[in-house]
């Protein structure tokens, strides 16, 4: 495959970085402009987890006289937020809860996604067939009610499957993975096939090796998306013990429910509401942004390889 | 089994598409065309066994599809009866088209209304938001720059909407920041987040912050796409860079943005659903109900199941309907759209 036959030159490989020589030197007042305006991007979206960060450190003292706005450091950081969250129970549960879903349902949705994409990528019987099935469910969806309805009678509410099933192949995914092993050339199956590889080991020792990027990326939506998932949990988990993190994140900040923390009435250092707040709140970003930055490079190729050809 | 949908390409179980991608084949046609005849002549019982290990690969993703996709659009036939859980779908008496009625419904008629508003000014606000910061972004001639200003604005994409309601709410709530902000200054301290007028805007606000990076990958991916040697010809005839942003970006930009533009079209009636249905206690329903949270409460709340149903349903069917819409009116005017001809 030549470079020529590449669909886009992902954002992130490009070489080029002078200037062409038709193109005129920017004005002062351009760049100017130009270097305000992307600072204060870059300022509004960093800022806002910097303050949440600061203000989980926030000693109560701090918070109440500073009216509750912590702006960059807190003077006397302390951990005792912390120590009430994980005292309390609640959250770690919760924290194990979607730490349980998001690797075990990442790792089915990756078997599944993988399992299929492989098999709809070279033409086989019906694959036509099936490929349109998958396809048309990005045009329609049944509604909140009929999968409600479908989750139940399949036996599976209150149940953590009733997260993870539902979404158990997402066709976008799906259509990145696929359009993928496409571009692997045939060359290098036919020559497994020639040296005695079955199907399996062609696909787990020749094309998933191959398309480790993308695999990242793919398990990186999933992950994410079962790392946030709030409203399936809602809708399919009634009994409170069995809440993942956003919920609890949810009944803590935005009910303004108080963590369960049995401090027995001694006023000593009992952190701040709003510290504690953001520290559940921090604890839930954490895992983000620690993954992040390491699959950070390899998203434009991912997003690009499934969405828009040419 | 074999598809209605497209009998000439299935009869092989190969579309072109699929033989250009093959690389041996590409751009020999007429050795494809061979390969399609003596395909058609393979029959069946041998092609299931020829490949029976993909078919084998194939078969649980495509159960889930059915199960979970196409099983609940049967599951909509509720919109005729008058659905009680413990009767069951097949026990439920039939109403014909009494679930309807609800259209007539006020609290209906306001989420619509809602629906309509917050989704307009999401189209106005947030849909070119992507395009100018790609513009931007493609303008930075240092790569390094360039790059850490995107892993910047890409990260919000991946936080939830409840830590992201629940900073909004720590910056702009009542006792946060930006009321903090505004006092100093001497202007009035607005909770921006229970505030009914401001709802719309602040739906904007959050979704901008949050996507508005992430939109930038497909429009920087359609800039770099563009020849450039069209830039150069430009330059050359006396182009200044504001005329080739007009007369060579924009209109490159032009099909990915049509296709952006019918595919939000198509969800126009989903907006922000989680993100609502987080912040809809602080400006109670009237300001913030949409088609979707009224469904959630009214069905599974509430217990009006059929009606709800019906609503749903409704909803789905004119999202369908506008993607098919915009599809059409974007060959008319000569682009692609999602699909083509």
């Amino acid at each position: 495959m030549t470079t020529s036959t590449r669909p886009v030159t992902p954002v992130t490989l490009r070489k080029s970085t002078g200037r062409p020589p038709w193109m005129e030197r920017p004005s002062r007042i351009g760049l100017a402009f130009k270097v305000i305006a992307l600072v204060v991007v870059c300022f509004l979206v960093i800022y806002p987890f910097l303050n949440i960060v600061a203000t989980s450190f926030a000693t109560e003292q701090e918070i109440t006289r500073s009216d509750g706005v912590i702006t960059l450091f807190p003077h006397h950081p302390t951990l005792e937020a912390y120590r009430a969250i994980f005292e309390g129970g609640v959250v770690t549960r919760a924290l194990m809860v979607s730490i349980g879903v998001t690797v075990i349902g990442t790792a089915l949705n990756m078997i599944f996604t993988v399992t299929m994409a492989w098999g709809l990528s070279r033409p086989i019987v019906a694959g036509r067939f099936v490929l349109t099935t998958v396809l048309l469910t990005m045009l329609f969806g049944a509604g909140i009610i009929p999968n409600f309805l479908l989750v139940k009678a399949l036996g599976l509410y209150d149940s953590y499957a009733a997260l993870v099933l539902p979404g158990l192949i997402s066709a976008f995914n799906f259509l990145v993975l696929r359009n993928f092993f496409m571009n692997i050339p045939q060359e290098l199956i036919d020559s497994a096939r020639i040296d005695g590889a079955g199907e399996f080991s062609i696909l787990i020792r020749i094309v998933l090796p191959l398309s480790k990027a993308v695999l990242a990326v793919v398990a990186l939506f999933y992950a994410v998306s079962h790392w946030n998932a709030f409203f399936n949990a809602m809708l399919y988990l009634s009994d409170t013990e069995k809440w993942p993190l956003p919920l609890v994140l949810r009944l803590y900040v935005l009910q303004g429910q108080q963590v369960g923390v049995d401090s027995g009435g001694v006023a000593e250092a009992v952190p701040s509401i709003q510290a504690i707040q953001m520290a559940v709140v921090v604890v839930a970003l954490v895992p983000i942004l620690l993954v992040y930055p390491f699959l950070q490079r390899y998203f434009t190729k991912g997003v690009l390889t499934g969405a828009i050809k040419g | 089994m074999r598809s209605t949908l497209s009998p000439p390409v299935d009869a092989s179980g190969r579309s072109a598409g699929d033989q250009v991608e093959d690389g041996q084949n590409a751009g020999k046609d007429r050795s494809g065309a061979v390969d399609l005849t003596i395909a058609r002549h393979v029959p069946w019982s041998k092609r299931l066994r020829r490949d029976r290990t993909m078919l084998l690969l194939v078969l649980p993703g495509f159960l889930y599809f059915v199960v979970f996709h196409y099983v609940p659009l049967l599951g909509n036939v509720i919109v005729f009866k008058d659905y009680q859980p413990y009767l069951g779908i097949q026990g439920s008496p039939w109403v014909g088209l009494d679930n309807f009625q609800i259209f007539k419904d006020p609290e209906f008629l306001s989420a619509l209304g809602n629906t309509v508003k917050f989704a307009l000014i999401q189209l106005v606000l947030f849909f070119p938001a992507p395009i100018g910061l790609a513009l931007m972004l493609n303008s930075l001639v240092g790569t390094k720059v360039r790059r850490f200003v995107q892993s910047v604005v890409y990260l919000p994409h991946f936080i939830g909407w409840v830590i992201l309601v629940s900073i909004a709410q720590q910056l702009l709530g009542g006792a946060g920041l930006v009321p903090h902000l505004l006092g100093s200054l001497g202007l009035p301290q607005v909770d921006v987040m229970s505030s009914e007028g401001f709802f719309p805007w602040l739906l904007a606000l959050q979704v901008i912050w949050k996507d508005a990076g992430w939109g930038t990958i497909i429009y920087l991916a359609a800039i770099l796409n563009i020849d450039q040697e069209q830039y150069e010809a430009a330059a050359i005839d006396g182009a200044n860079r504001w005329r080739r942003l007009w007369h060579v970006t924009l209109p490159g930009l032009m099909p990915v943005t049509i296709l952006l533009f019918i595919l939000n079209l198509g969800t126009i009636l989903s907006v922000g659903f989680e993100q609502i249905l987080l912040q809809r206690d602080a400006v109670g329903a009237g300001a913030s109900e949409v088609l979707d949270t009224y469904v959630y409460i009214h069905g599974v709340v509430d217990g009006d199941w059929g009606t709800s149903a019906a609503v749903g349903l409704a909803k789905g069917v004119v999202g369908l309907a506008m993607i098919l819409g915009a599809n059409k009116l974007a060959h008319r005017l000569g682009h692609d759209g999602v699909y083509q001809r």
